[in-house]
């Protein structure tokens, strides 16, 4: 009998818990270029939250190189969320029991709400006659992408040009090192990461041609006014999935689990496509990609399932020390 | 029992030597733990790499290069600076301490923006066919630039606290201005000079943030060993990343052991001279 007014008194607290507004902090780690993505999808999405639960909702952003950001969330920074470059980031924090292996599969498309693909971005009047990836291995042409092994999103440049020899007839695994080898012997300039890739082709005006993530060449157009230099669109690219994932462990210790679920199927819903296709993002979602269809030219793509597996396998066969970029890459 | 200034000699000791421990030693151990992760064939198949080689080679030869350099004419911006009186002297004075307060990665920055083919000198400097921006001869202006202020500000309260006098006397026993620099004035400085070259050679050989962006990072070429160690941390390969910067450490240390070394024996001989 004693035991019912302190029942009573739990019953309660969280009766008005429920029903009194929270203040709530949810912490995104993301990646370098999705910072002014992330400022608008948050704005909205608080907003959309408390009008629907009462809570006081702040989303706060980190932004970093993808694996720096990868390598932070496993050594502790609290984030709810990922939102990283590539699936291999992603990974190395599930092998740290950060979140669950399967993560990938919990949400639709590979959990890469939107998309991108690798064009090239060439100096105005495109005097170098740049239209597909063969007259980036021309003599006298000069090529600017960072280091993959240093750049999540250099990674994908350099499976876009594997890919492509590839793809050619007769093409092989042979050909397509001979084509990629002879593609980084172009490249004067290794930045470490995409933004300084896209400094030193623009601002320091070194090299032809700036291979970069669509996103981030409609960026520069924009930012840097639609003139100076003109977008190319290769016959064949790949499909850049920038995945997107809730770290389990820390979601439950914070209490934020339903909050950061449902910030993520934002990111696929219509207003949620819509705010990543105004930031030059690919949507998923084939209403939205019809609206925006005037700025994404069509472009054959491929993804890294169809071509190389797993990101894993990827990552060992091109990427880990002493593999093939070690033995093609600049300088050897 | 000799009066000291500060009380207990017990517990002065103590702090410093728990201080010392917590600042340096501590963050030290767990990078040498971490290191030995992969083991001595590890590190010695990792050191032997040309690819390794090459890096540790440009990193710790450019920071050599630069210490000199710096060296040379941080003595005489300090001996300018100390012994002249001009109109700016102090803004000048001021300006000396500039690589210090900014952001290296600014640093990096300006100085590409300087000499990138299109920049105000490196446009100059092509002309002559001299490339600068994205070769090792960009690191090398990078390291002198952010090791600059460490030889004019261990020099100048040396230079300052000169006594004249020994000039005078060396001059009016008949030595030369040459005999009286180099036999006189420079024994003087040379431990503070030894003492900024080992600072500003510290400070070049961990310069990562403002050398990435004006080396290239060409691998064999313009790669310096800071970028091989945070390619392995981009790889989550944590114990190769720290076997790297174990081996970097020790080179360092042996290197300030040579210039502490050096230090007490010019000193000595100044003594001997006396």
């Amino acid at each position: 009998m004693r035991k019912l007014p302190v029942l009573l008194a739990l019953v309660s607290t969280l009766a008005t818990a429920t029903v009194v507004a929270k203040d709530v902090t949810l912490l995104n780690a993301s990646y370098d270029p999705t910072r002014e993505l992330y400022r608008d999808v948050d704005t909205v999405f608080a907003a959309q939250w408390k009008a629907q639960h009462g809570d006081n909702l702040t989303i706060e952003l980190s932004n970093g190189g993808s694996g720096k950001q990868a390598r932070s969330v496993v050594d502790g920074l609290a984030a709810d969320v990922v939102t990283l470059a590539l699936a291999y980031d992603i990974d190395a924090i599930a092998d740290h029991g950060l979140l669950a292996k399967n993560w990938q599969q919990r949400l639709p498309d590979n959990a890469s709400p939107y998309t991108s693909t690798i064009v090239f971005l060439v100096r105005k009047g495109n005097p170098k006659g740049i239209k597909d990836w063969p007259d980036l291995i021309k003599s006298g042409v000069q090529v600017i992408t960072p280091n993959p092994k240093t750049s999540g999103g250099a990674r994908w440049n350099f499976l876009a040009a594997w890919g492509y020899a590839l793809k050619q007839p007769g093409g092989n695994e042979a050909k397509a090192q001979n084509f990629v080898r002879q593609l980084y012997q172009h490249v004067p300039v290794l930045d470490t990461g995409a933004r300084g890739a896209t400094n030193t082709f623009v601002q320091r005006g070194v090299g032809d041609v700036l291979l970069a993530w669509e996103n981030e060449a409609l960026l520069a157009k924009q930012e840097l006014g639609n003139d100076a230099f003109e977008i190319v669109v290769p016959s064949v690219s790949i499909l850049a999935e920038p995945p997107v994932a809730v770290v389990d462990k820390n979601v439950d210790k914070h209490g934020t689990r339903a909050i950061a679920e449902a910030y993520l199927k934002f990111l696929y819903s219509p207003q949620g496509q819509e705010i990543e296709a105004k930031h030059f993002y690919r949507p998923r979602s084939p209403d939205v990609a019809k609206q925006f269809a005037a700025q994404f030219p069509k472009v054959n793509t491929f993804t890294i399932k169809d071509v190389f597996g797993t990101w894993r396998q990827t990552q060992a066969k091109f990427f880990a020390d002493g593999a093939i970029f070690d033995q093609i890459g600049p300088g050897t | 029992m000799r009066h000291r200034i500060l009380p207990g000699f017990g517990i002065s000791l103590g702090y410093a030597l728990t201080y010392l421990g917590l600042i340096v030693l501590l963050p030290l151990a767990a990078l040498v733990w971490k290191a030995s992760g992969i083991g001595i064939e590890g590190l010695i198949h990792l050191l032997a790499a040309p690819r390794t080689l090459a890096a540790l080679r440009l990193s710790f030869g450019s920071a050599l290069l630069a210490a000199l350099i710096n060296a040379v004419i941080g003595l005489l911006v300090a001996w300018v600076l100390v012994r002249y009186r001009f109109p700016g002297r102090r803004l000048f004075d001021a300006l000396v301490d500039l690589p210090f307060a900014l952001p290296t990665a600014v640093a990096g920055i300006a100085l590409t923006a300087l000499y990138a083919p299109n920049g105000w000198l490196g446009s100059w400097l092509a002309s002559w066919g001299i490339k600068v921006a994205y070769t090792p001869l960009g690191v090398l202006v990078a390291m002198v630039f952010v090791g600059f202020p460490f030889v004019v500000r261990t020099l100048q309260p040396v230079l300052e606290s000169l006594d004249r006098d020994v000039e005078e006397a060396a001059e009016s026993l008949g030595a030369r201005r040459w005999q009286t620099f180099l036999r006189v004035i420079l024994p003087m400085l040379a431990p503070a000079l030894l003492t900024g070259f080992a600072l500003a050679l510290a400070r070049a050989v961990g310069e990562y943030g403002s050398v990435i962006f004006i080396a290239g990072n060409i691998p064999m070429r313009s790669e310096i060993a800071p970028l091989l160690i945070v390619q392995k941390l981009e790889q989550f390969d944590y114990a190769g990343a720290a076997a790297l910067s174990t081996a970097m450490l020790l080179f360092s240390f042996v290197l300030l052991v040579v210039i502490t070394l050096l230090q007490r024996w010019s000193s000595r001989w100044m003594e001997k001279t006396r």
